[in-house]
């Protein structure tokens, strides 16, 4: 009490913003060193007698923590300044420059546009990249991104619409894939060999019905759960289907898994090089591309089929009754809703399309295994659903894109070995920074790239609603 | 009855390790209604730890008696996957509290992956193997041909988990930092405004959740002696299958689960087949959150309009 009417106490100054940044730096510095110090400083190795021996890399946890320690520094002095008065966002700001006519015609003009791209893609690359650099092109970047598309619009009605979080989705991604694989190499030359070249398109029905019951058998004994433990739930199931995929070898032959699953053929017309082929009755020269490029518009067909259905399911009252499960079950069962179709509903027409991709999947592999089909599946599904903000279909494309895309770009970084040295690969780092990706897109935007809902159903006008109003993930 | 005495000592053993992870589970879940997914991968960072730090004790500064070496070991292990918890809620789950309820478990996720491809990328992809340490077996029974044998490590495996959960149980239970635990599980607001300090008493759980994990961690490498990037998983949700059998929330219940896990497991394999059994324990996972959701010792969820 006395200091304070001590004409000579001066109050210690306030620390100014650099030494404020440069304590906390250090502070995350030190962290960082208890944090990667162990790992990183430290490796564990096999050496000639093949001994586990401890390596030293003291220059590599030096650099990590004195990034650590710059990072932490600007990013404090970023926040630390000063700042003009709160005006609207850097985005409303510049969306205001826009008038409002160009903004509506790019709003409803992306849509179409995007969907011409979608087309156009494979001649794009073509009279780019030309024949053999093309090919790598469409099937790492084309066609597998759309299998994640396809496989998170599928995975969007049980979780976005329904709002009952399946953390087991790759399950009925592999009933798909081991259906085909199973009819396409055992039972269809057993019984009706001439149809061999159909396979596929026998198949593909029959693997997305067998999903969809597995859906219904999954689905029925979870009907009481809800939220977290109905994820652990599925995420269980998805291990139990996987693991007697590894273990009953007399079925799908364990670890090796099933390989020379028929490819698809151009509805009848196989893609090879004899006089019957694909080439030959179109008068080309023959080339795996087409194969490639035919296997995109599959592709894209099925994942716009799935868009398709889905948007159309949510005007049905089978898909308000999905979202309206999503908001609230009880009040749900207030109002008479049969909760339980709803929910197997959703269970067997997402399982389904999981089962459409899973085929999709065996037949353009043409070799399938249990590895394929592991929790970790599941979870970049479910990734790819929540950061594209649950329900909304464009925002689930941005992140497939995003996140599938951007870690395939990382094997194509061959430049990045000029500056690591020769050893270094960028792809094995690729599920490390997607999952910090998605750690990091969770906390910057909790609720996906595109937060707003579109209701289908309203009373004057229609009009966006802001994700402070959705609810969904109680459920 | 020899093979079953046998199962049963090799029961009691796998299932202190599992009560141990499950502990962190059934806390974290208690405090902040949260399935922390990454804790299995917290226990695999934690037996890395243990085995960097066995192999410079042992080859680098010649730490002569392996007792006191594992003791080193255990509290290294400890202070540092305690600080890798710390700084995972802090950087991945705190930011998202009070967001809606799919965000933590979708962050955790993340962290999960992350954790396990940052030990591959830093540590190798292949399976490292510790020369096996205190083989020595005390001979029970060698009656019909059959000997019972219970080895050094599962006496200080269970020895160890009897300690220090006799420790953890007194902190809950005793201490002012146990208090504000239990005030935060009932009522987060009201505690905060009786001057608890929420977000302190969070990061403590995960701590303690994390040096139990180490414990469990240091305790599985002196085992099994092999450690791999991708041993995190099926643990973390055997342990999480203990906690929630357990009934979750319940640390004692966390502990009986644990037991009762690590038995079923070991029985499965010796009497019915080994390769199924990560099924069996899947399988009573699911059979369990449908049929009885509150598990053993757990109170039922009453659900609130």
């Amino acid at each position: 009490m006395t200091s304070a009417t001590d004409p000579n106490f001066a109050r210690p100054a306030p620390p100014t913003p650099v030494a404020r940044a440069a304590r906390e730096a250090l502070f995350a510095a030190i962290i960082a060193l208890g944090v990667f110090g162990p790992l990183l400083a430290f490796r564990t190795t096999q050496d000639m007698q093949n001994r586990l021996i401890v390596e030293t890399r003291y220059g590599l946890i030096t650099i990590v923590v004195l990034l650590v320690f710059a990072g932490r520094f600007l990013l404090s002095l970023w926040f630390a300044r000063e700042r003009p008065e709160a005006g609207p966002a850097l985005g409303a700001r510049l969306a205001g420059l826009v008038p409002r006519s160009v903004r509506d015609v790019v709003r409803s003009g992306l849509p179409p546009a995007a969907l011409v791209a979608l087309f156009v893609y494979p001649m794009m690359i073509m009279s780019l990249t030309g024949g053999s650099g093309a090919l790598k092109w469409i099937d790492n970047f084309g066609i597998q991104i759309l299998i994640y598309v396809m496989l998170a619009w599928g995975l969007n009605i049980v979780v976005g619409l329904a709002g009952l979080l399946d953390l087991g989705y790759v399950a009925f991604y592999a009933v798909g894939a081991y259906a085909y694989a199973l009819i396409a190499t055992k039972v269809i030359p057993a019984t009706f060999p001439g149809l061999g070249v159909w396979a596929f398109w026998i198949c593909l029905p029959i693997a997305g019905i067998l999903a969809a019951f597995w859906g219904v058998l999954l689905g029925f004994p979870v009907l009481r759960l809800r939220g977290d433990y109905l994820a652990i739930v599925t995420l269980a199931f998805g291990e139990i289907i996987r693991l007697v995929l590894i273990n009953w070898t007399a079925f799908s032959n364990g670890y090796e898994g099933i390989s020379t699953i028929p490819r698809p053929s151009f509805f009848g017309v196989p893609f090879n090089a004899s006089d019957t082929g694909f080439a030959a009755t179109f008068g080309l020269e023959f080339s795996p591309v087409y194969r490639t490029i035919f296997l995109y518009y599959v592709i894209v067909c099925l994942a716009l089929i799935t868009a398709w259905v889905s948007n159309r399911l949510r005007k049905l009252p089978v898909g308000r009754a999905w979202e309206a499960l999503r908001e609230d079950e009880i009040a749900c069962r207030s109002l008479g809703i049969n909760t339980v179709n709803t929910k197997l509903t959703a269970f067997a027409i997402g399982a389904m399309f999981g089962g459409f991709a899973g085929s999709f999947f065996a037949a353009r592999q043409g070799f399938i295994s249990p590895e394929s089909f592991t929790f970790m599946e599941s979870a970049v599904i479910l990734a790819i659903v929540v950061l594209g903000g649950m329900g909304s279909l464009v925002g689930t494309a941005i992140a497939a894109v995003a996140m599938i895309g951007g870690t395939e770009l990382l094997r194509e970084l061959d430049w990045l070995k000029a500056i690591f040295g020769k050893d270094f690969d960028p792809a094995q780092y690729r599920m490390l920074i997607f999952g910090l990706a998605m750690v990091a897109i969770m906390v910057w935007k909790p609720r996906g790239f595109v937060s707003t809902r579109m209701p289908t159903a309203f009373l004057k006008s229609r009009r966006a609603v802001s994700s402070d109003h959705v609810k969904e993930g109680h459920g | 009855m020899e093979v079953f005495f046998q199962q049963l000592i090799n029961g009691v053993t796998l299932g202190s390790i599992y009560g141990l992870i499950a502990i962190g589970y059934t806390m974290v879940f208690g405090i902040i209604g949260m399935v922390n997914f990454s804790h299995g991968d917290v226990f695999m960072v934690s037996t890395f730890i243990a085995l960097i730090a066995l192999m410079i004790l042992t080859t680098w500064l010649g730490v002569g008696s392996i007792l006191i070496a594992l003791l080193i070991v255990l509290i290294v292990a400890m202070i540092f996957t305690s600080l890798v918890s710390w700084t995972i809620e802090r950087v991945a789950y705190r930011p998202l509290r009070g967001s809606f309820r799919l965000a933590p478990l979708i962050s955790a996720i993340g962290m999960s992956i992350v954790l396990s491809n940052f030990v591959q990328v830093s540590q190798g992809p292949r399976n490292k193997a510790i020369d096996p340490i205190l083989n020595n077996v005390f001979v029970l029974s060698a009656a019909g041909g059959y000997q019972v044998t219970l080895s050094y490590k599962q006496i200080l495996i269970v020895v160890v988990t009897a300690a220090l959960l006799a420790i953890f149980w007194w902190v809950v239970a005793k201490t002012p930092l146990g208090r504000a635990q239990r005030a935060c599980e009932q009522d987060r607001k009201m505690a905060a405004l009786l001057g608890v300090d929420v977000d302190r008493t969070i990061s403590i759980t995960f701590v303690m959740g994390a040096a139990l994990a180490a414990v469990a961690g240091t305790l599985y490498l002196v085992y099994y002696g092999v450690v791999n990037f991708h041993d995190g998983f099926t643990p973390g949700v055997k342990a999480f299958t203990a906690a929630v059998l357990g009934g979750i929330g319940s640390l004692p219940g966390a502990v009986l689960g644990g037991l009762l896990i690590g038995l079923i497991e070991v029985f499965w394999s010796a009497y019915f087949s080994v390769e199924y059994k990560d099924v069996a324990a899947f399988s009573i996972l699911a059979i369990v959150l449908i049929f009885m959701p509150q598990g053993i010792l757990g109170r039922p969820d009453v659900e609130k309009v």
